[in-house]
């Protein structure tokens, strides 16, 4: 429980911060300043100010934005099209159906979502939308994969049977009794993906792939900052730590949500 | 255990080809030209269209599919767009940086792993197993390259033990090719060490909890010796899939640490191709790293089951 408390907190910190980016930072984060250039943290640049004099702080909050909405979407494409193909497989079990969709799905998964990324770069330029579509592909074989296995089981419960002789079809059966059961399960790995879509848009902007400039990104910002390290590391230590922080909060969540969602771990520990 | 090998091996072949087909595929819908691309705008029709027949591009797509095949079967990867010397070339020298970076963070993430996991399991419950799984949860949230850049900042501007980047090349000496390697290598190492020690801890304790592990302390087995003897070999299965599983982000993680630290490895290569639209390069080298990715996989199969006799079976 304790970790959830923490992990919600942490994230929603975050989540927070993106979301009144929309309506107030503390500076205007693409103003460029030339006499605040390279300004350690202090009262009036909180975080410090970068080589174009740019407000630390404010490029973060707007970083967050960036960074959530491209996770966000990936989960969510991760979750429409995996959920699906998994019920359709577990209802479909032995068949043509499910082997293809199984199949499929370990194909995706022997591609490194980064080269997934990066063959999309190469092929549509590097965009945000870009970078949520080789997250997103990538989050389709987990779900599918999740959405199954739990089908799976359940399929075999009695209410499952007793939906059957009532004379409901299988994919009635999938979305009425199947998917509701699974919920808990899906929202526990569905805080996990976000994370992991966090640290791999990090990843693909501090590359060039993610979100183009003027839009602040953290992996960009961390890119941006490596050259000067040596005589300005606040510029690469908060946008660092505001990953980690994310990341970590959305993974305590996660771990707090499954102890709370998931009776059979409760029972377990205590 | 024949059968089971022919039945991954069939697997493993239809995997390559349909991964062949998706890159190539992929590479195919790339709009413009390479030879008018690398001939300029003022080039004459006549002059794309002998390029073209001399690139082989003039062939149909299931041809020029074919030939790529076959050549790659062969070793021939095509000749770069842009700096017209063979794939397969430019492949093998930075193979032998980005290759030996991931085994070395392979090895790394292994050595730390083992012994952290199996004290937190061995200690469960204790304040040595609580910080083995708060420091493991930071290691996987922190991104590799900050991790990695944070390294360069105390390591290489403060300290001054490593430099910040590059490569001498291992004709100038083993010691300072590894040398250069250490700090990339550690920071591939930490998010996949954390990752292994969760798994080595979570396995061993399900394991300590099987009814053989209690046979074994009844016969007069103390702790240690139950789970030297009889625990730990049982509790390797899961973590050897992850171990197999881990080659494939280390190759691929490799892609950014090696642009952090400057490496002339696969991963800067990519690159460059992809800024210069030397598709011949990407293509070739995602399809490299696929099949790494594959064979990898594959070889954890048959591991398993060399570990595993119930999975031998079990088609």
């Amino acid at each position: 429980m304790r970790s959830l408390w923490i992990g919600g907190a942490l994230a929603g910190a975050f989540a927070l911060a993106a979301l009144v980016s929309f309506v107030w930072t503390p500076w205007d984060p693409a103003a460029i300043d030339i006499a605040a250039k390279l300004r350690p943290p202090s009262a009036t640049h909180w975080l410090g100010a970068d080589h174009f004099g740019r407000d630390v702080f404010s490029m973060m909050m707007v970083g967050a934005r960036v960074s959530i909405a491209v996770a966000l979407v990936a989960v969510g494409i991760g979750m429409g099209l995996g959920v699906p193909l998994g019920l359709a497989a577990a209802a479909a079990r032995g068949s043509l159906l499910d082997e293809a969709i199984m199949r499929g799905n370990d194909l995706v998964f022997a591609f490194p979502a980064l080269l997934i990324a990066i063959m999309i770069t190469a092929v549509f330029g590097p965009s945000a939308v870009n970078a949520i579509i080789a997250i997103g592909i990538f989050n389709v074989p987990v779900f599918a994969r999740l959405a199954r296995g739990g089908a799976l089981a359940l399929w075999q419960r009695e209410f499952v049977l007793a939906a059957r002789v009532a004379g409901k079809g299988r994919a009635r059966i999938s979305v009425e009794h199947v998917l509701p059961n699974l919920a808990s399960l899906l929202i526990v790995q569905g805080t996990i993906q976000f994370s992991l879509g966090v640290l791999a848009e990090a990843g693909l902007s501090y590359v060039g792939l993610g979100a183009q400039p003027p839009t602040p990104s953290w992996g960009r910002m961390l890119a941006e900052s490596q050259t000067m390290i040596s005589f300005a590391p606040w510029l690469a230590i908060f946008p660092g730590l505001a990953i980690v922080l994310t990341v970590l909060g959305l993974n305590l969540m996660g771990d707090g949500l499954r102890d709370l969602l998931d009776p059979r771990v409760r029972r377990a520990r205590a | 255990m024949l059968g089971y090998v022919a039945n991954r091996l069939a697997s493993l072949v239809a995997s390559l080809v349909v991964a062949s087909v998706v890159v190539f595929a992929a590479i195919e819908v790339v709009p413009g030209d390479p030879a008018s691309y690398m001939l300029g705008m003022n080039a004459t029709p006549e002059a794309v269209a002998a390029l073209r027949a001399e690139l082989g591009l003039d062939a149909g797509p299931l041809a020029r599919y074919l030939g790529w095949v076959g050549g790659m079967l062969t070793g021939d990867f095509g000749v770069s767009y842009t700096y017209r010397t063979p794939v397969s070339g430019m492949v093998a020298d930075r193979l032998q940086v980005s290759l030996p970076l991931a085994l070395y963070a392979l090895a790394l993430s292994t050595a730390i792993a083992f012994p952290v996991g199996i004290w937190a399991a061995a200690r469960r419950g204790t304040a040595v197993d609580a910080g083995v799984m708060g420091a493991t949860q930071l290691g996987v949230a922190v991104p590799n390259f900050w991790f990695a850049m944070l390294l360069v900042l105390v390591f290489a501007v403060n300290l001054r033990w490593f430099s910040a980047g590059g490569f001498p090349g291992w004709n100038a000496g083993v010691w300072p090719a590894l040398k250069a390697l250490t700090l990339p290598a550690i920071a591939l190492a930490l998010p996949q060490a954390s990752i292994l020690a969760r798994v080595m801890r979570s396995s061993l304790l399900d394991t300590l909890g099987e009814d053989f592990v209690r046979t074994a302390r009844a016969k007069g087995l103390t702790r240690g010796q139950a789970l030297r003897r009889h625990a730990l070999r049982n509790a390797l299965i899961p973590v050897l899939t992850i171990i197999g599983l881990q080659f494939s982000f280390l190759l691929a993680g490799a892609i950014i640490i090696e642009n952090v630290f400057f490496l002339p490895g696969l991963g800067r290569l990519v690159f460059q191709a992809i800024s210069a639209r030397d598709l011949v390069v990407v293509e070739s080298v995602v399809m490299l790293l696929v099949f790494a990715v594959i064979v990898v996989n594959f070889a954890v199969d048959l591991a398993y089951a060399a570990v595993d006799p119930r999975l031998r079976r079990r088609v």
